[in-house]
């Protein structure tokens, strides 16, 4: 015990380190999103003749634990729009909840006009360049696919930083290393799209899927993939991972001189 | 004294506590890889080295000779690579002469990552290391806190995600040479074309069973520069000068040996 | 406040006690800004403006996409562009970019539609530069350049620092290659350092003056500073997009660049 009232009962630094007040600041900033929580990792989409294929997986993650393994990040808009979510979870849940709402409003509107595509992107990524001028970012990277209003297949992204930019194959994430380079080896950027068929879109993003279950450790190999054509939207929510090789492993033994 | 020379230390850490930047090192931002087949054994690299987002050396060498029949691919600070491959190098050679035996591959795998676990990674190498000796074919990694990785194809540098991708969905076990030169050259090219870090022309070596090592240099040069559509030549006396002071061929012929150059002299020479 | 041995009592004795109420402050996580690389590029001719900029978007050593425009038709119309007489180029961060283009093309067309002619190039200017100062203390983090013709039909070029200072300049080069370009256009344009051979003796000789150049030379020195540009900046390359600006109107070329 010592002559200082204030210091009775309080523990001392030097047995249980420095105290840490953290908890007890209610003034500062205020706290908004500043790091995503439940993260959902790439999306990878590309364009085709006459439409667009997109594929994510099904994995939410909670730092480094794989936490929700049947989390569907590709949202249906309207009857020929599909966004894929990549980044904080909560954040897509919120913005799901506006496009819903909208999509309710222009349904009960009276003026015959239907959102595509291009508009859907143009709203989201206003709407996220509102929120990162605001300092209260939503933590996603999205992809929109669909139509432009002459009817050819659209594919676009926007960030949470409201970047935007679009390209005949777009990925998020870890995507944007390990599968724009697959996709831009199969269907170059001068490619016509006339050239690239339905099958051949689907199939490589299949393969993109595959390969990011193989390297990206925040991946799953249980994924939705959709196609959005003039005919409407085809999507499956419940892919796996086919055909997975692990042929090399066989011959490995250590990391050095091991060899049995 | 032997190693490295640590005497301005306390001088730099005082500069650098005052603002003063650490100086920019040429770094090899690179794509590099190897692979095996049946035979022997390939690795590859493009030929960009940068400092910062400035392109250092358009067509740099990053495959280092260790021995006759081992080869490395470096990345990472291209000063280090140099130096750690040719330190390995000279003691492979040594160690060859005194056993009188072939280097191998695992030896000189072990003795870089001994080198670079020692340095705690402030020697900033990367490196792919692959080679046949009388044991069989050898491939790994180093990186440069001392880890090292044994697989049939690896990656690394800046473009390895690219280059990995280009792997894991052509790969197949029991590939023949040409196979894996190509493999391992669409590897490199998805690392120039799509890592910033990486760019011009892919270098590939073949180290087989059997036959002498084929270092091919440039094997792949898929972005020679166009011709430029002015002509930058300016004619003389368009410099300004204050004095001149003219030497002769005859005044330096007293001090050196003096030879006559082929073509116009009046014409600069002209980086190509 | 009681001190012992003149020190501050809790570092004295070692208790959190001022900690408590003076928390260290947190920093904010979340960086509004990031850098989409390029390059842009402009010269103005005794009839004509010419601005260009590279068509390739960046993030870290990734390219986003190899076709994303950094030079903007302002107040024509929406989709095509067409009958505008003010070309805008933007590099730095594309979303500030984006937003700036969007604002300066609202502004030119509120002009044309409350004053029932065309904003002249000198207001447009001006205007720019209020609408950049507007946002002095968090920017639009962007390196502008806005070309067209004069009152008396001369080519006009305005180029823009972050927060709105601005000058009319004969050729200016911005983004990462800036200081790559520049000193070229210096040298060919304005021909600095460069003097008339024979014309004098030490300080006597002439230095060879500049004059407008013809647009055949002009859209010449663009390609090569590009194509150089390319060689030694990673981030610059894929594409490059050029628009002229003649009494007849603007005119858009797109020349290949190479990709790796």
């Amino acid at each position: 015990m010592n002559h200082f009232p204030e210091a009775w009962g309080r523990p001392r630094d030097d047995v249980y380190g420095a105290y840490n007040p953290l908890y007890l600041q209610t003034t500062g900033p205020k706290a908004h999103t500043q790091s995503p929580a439940v993260t959902g990792t790439s999306v990878v989409a590309v364009k085709f003749n006459g439409g667009v294929a997109i594929a994510a997986d099904n994995l939410a993650s909670y730092g480094s634990l794989a936490r929700f393994t049947d989390v569907k990040r590709l949202r249906k808009f309207g009857e020929s729009a599909i966004v894929g979510f990549s980044g904080d979870v909560s954040d897509m849940q919120y913005i799901d909840r506006l496009l819903e709402s909208i999509d309710i409003r222009e349904n009960y509107s009276t003026n015959g006009n239907t959102l595509n595509a291009k508009n859907l992107h143009t709203y989201l990524s206003k709407v996220l360049y509102k929120r990162r001028s605001e300092f209260n970012p939503l933590w996603n990277h999205i992809l929109v696919a669909g139509f432009d209003e002459d009817k050819k297949p659209f594919l676009s992204s926007a960030d949470l930083l409201g970047t935007t930019f679009s390209a005949p194959h777009l990925a998020t994430g870890f995507g944007a290393h390990l599968a724009i380079p697959i996709l831009r080896r199969l269907f170059p950027e001068e490619t016509p799209l006339e050239s690239i068929s339905k099958d051949e879109a689907v199939a490589a993003l299949r393969e993109c899927i595959k390969v990011l279950w193989y390297r990206d450790a925040r991946s799953l190999d249980k994924y939705s993939l959709a196609v959005v054509t003039e005919a409407g939207i085809e999507i499956q929510e419940d892919q796996q991972v086919e055909a997975q090789s692990w042929a090399f492993a066989e011959a490995i033994k250590g990391y050095g001189a091991q060899v049995n | 004294m032997t190693g490295f020379d640590f005497s301005n230390y306390n001088r730099n850490a005082a500069l650098h506590a005052k603002g003063v930047p650490l100086p920019k090192a040429t770094s090899t931002g690179t794509t590099i890889v190897g692979c095996i087949y049946d035979n022997g054994v390939v690795i590859a690299a493009d030929t960009r080295a940068t400092s910062g987002p400035i392109v250092a050396d358009k067509n740099c060498e990053k495959l280092h000779y260790i021995a006759p029949k081992i080869w490395c691919a470096g990345a990472g600070t291209a000063a280090d690579t140099e130096f750690t491959t040719a330190l390995i190098s000279s003691n492979i050679e040594l160690h060859a002469l005194s056993t009188g035996r072939p280097p191998r591959v695992i030896t000189c795998m072990t003795m870089l990552k001994q080198h670079l676990f020692r340095y705690q990674g402030h020697i900033g190498a990367y490196l792919v290391v692959a080679g046949v000796d009388p044991t069989g074919i050898g491939l790994f990694t180093v990186h440069a806190h001392g880890s090292t990785d044994k697989l049939p194809y690896v990656t690394m540098g800046s473009g390895s995600l690219a280059a990995m991708s280009v792997f894991e969905s052509m790969w197949k076990p029991n590939l023949d040479r040409d196979g894996a030169v190509a493999l391992c050259a669409e590897a490199i090219k998805a690392g120039i074309f799509n890592d910033l870090g990486s760019g011009s022309n892919v270098d590939v070596c073949v180290i087989e069973k059997d036959k002498p090592t084929q270092l091919l240099r440039n094997y792949i040069k898929p972005n020679e520069r166009g011709e430029k559509e002015r002509n930058y030549r300016f004619p003389k006396g368009t410099t300004a000068y204050l004095n001149q002071k003219i030497i002769s061929k005859e005044d330096m012929r007293k001090y050196v040996s003096v030879e006559e150059a082929s073509g116009d002299p009046n014409l600069m020479e002209v980086d190509i | 406040m009681t001190t012992l041995s003149g020190q501050p009592l809790s570092e004295a004795i070692g208790y959190s006690f001022s900690n408590a109420n003076s928390a260290p402050h947190r920093e904010h996580s979340f960086y509004p800004y990031t850098d989409n690389g390029g390059s842009t590029l402009g010269i103005t001719g005794s009839d004509f403006a010419i601005l260009a900029g590279d068509t390739r978007s960046v993030a870290g050593y990734n390219i986003n996409s190899r076709y994303v425009p950094k030079v903007f038709k302002i107040g024509g119309d929406d989709e095509t562009g067409d009958g505008a007489h003010i070309v805008l180029s933007v590099v730095g961060f594309a979303a500030d970019g984006q937003a700036l283009k969007e604002r300066l093309d609202a502004v030119v067309k509120m002009y044309k539609y409350q004053h029932g002619k065309p904003m002249s190039v000198r207001a447009c200017a001006q205007r720019l530069s209020t609408i950049l100062y507007q946002k002095r203390f968090f920017p639009y983090y962007v390196h502008a350049i806005l070309a067209g013709l004069d009152e008396e039909g001369k080519g006009a070029l305005y180029s823009y620092d972050p927060v709105g200072s601005y000058e009319r300049e004969q050729c200016r080069a911005a983004g990462s290659a800036a200081s790559l370009i520049m000193p070229f256009l210096d040298n060919q344009v304005n021909f600095k350092n460069q003097y008339i051979p024979g014309s004098g003796e030490g300080h006597a000789l002439e230095p060879k003056k500049a004059e407008p150049l013809p647009r055949e030379t002009v859209e010449q020195l663009v390609r090569d500073a590009f194509t150089s540009a390319v060689e030694r900046h990673i981030e610059v390359g894929d594409g490059l997009q050029m628009m002229v600006i003649t009494r007849s109107g603007v005119e858009e070329i797109y020349y290949p660049l190479k990709k790796d």
